[in-house]
């Protein structure tokens, strides 16, 4: 066990890394990645979620599915801190390579590096990509 | 002449690059679903697109930028349509090929 799992009622508290890399419609990906999450929200572990790639675009502010037949769930980002969610990442080089800027994202993020991202998974007890 | 339709997003695979290497001078180009993002100005692919768009036509489909949040970012000079667009111009040009 790392020094930083701490015990607690019901067990132990690990690190889970949600990695996102998929755009929201084409696939399938995003809406099942939030739905895991929310799901492990409810056992109260210490969860990241990383945007990387096509990931971006899931946060995208101005999502609008009344044309397309699909469900818009782009406003659950924002219901995450409820469910104390609120470690959300922000890869730097995928937001430039897409001309976007944290203005344009439905939640409050924090702006990692490529590195910083690298690092941040490094330090993770649970990697899950979708 | 051809049209050819992308729907996939230009930074997961090579579907567009493939496709701008293929197509023909006055063939026409349409984004649709994740192929949408190859419409956007200011990304990294934009650069290429509107090199291409020097003599290809190029479309993108309304209700999938507007799902995706990016109707306001399309680069200027690329059509956007409606589903009966879409329709219209499988009739107007004489072979559809989808880069899947």
């Amino acid at each position: 066990m790392s020094d930083d799992e701490m015990m607690q009622e019901g067990g132990t508290i690990k690190k889970f890394c949600y990695v996102n890399r998929k755009a929201p419609y084409g696939t399938v990906y995003a809406l099942e990645s939030l739905e895991v999450v929310l799901i492990g929200a409810a056992f109260e572990q210490d969860v990241s979620l990383i945007f990387m790639d096509d990931g971006i675009y899931q946060l995208k502010k101005n999502q609008d599915t009344s044309d397309s037949d699909m469900k818009n769930f782009s406003p659950t980002y924002r219901a995450l801190e409820m469910y104390d969610v609120e470690k959300l990442y922000v890869e730097k080089e995928s937001m430039e390579a897409r001309g976007l800027t944290e203005d344009d994202l439905v939640v409050p993020v924090e702006v990692k590096t490529s590195k910083e991202i690298s690092e941040l998974m490094d330090e993770q007890d649970v990697v899950l990509s979708f | 002449m051809l049209l050819h339709i992308v729907n996939k997003s230009p930074f997961i695979n090579n579907s567009l690059e493939s496709c701008l290497r293929a197509a023909k001078k006055n063939s026409g180009v349409l984004f649709i679903e994740d192929g949408v993002y190859g419409a956007l100005d200011n990304t990294a692919i934009t650069p290429q697109v509107k090199k291409a768009m020097k003599d290809k036509k190029f479309f993108v489909l309304a209700s999938d930028l507007k799902a995706r949040g990016v109707s306001d970012g399309v680069i200027k000079g690329i059509e956007v349509v409606d589903y009966g667009g879409f329709v219209d111009l499988t009739t107007q040009y004489d072979v559809v090929e989808s880069w899947l």
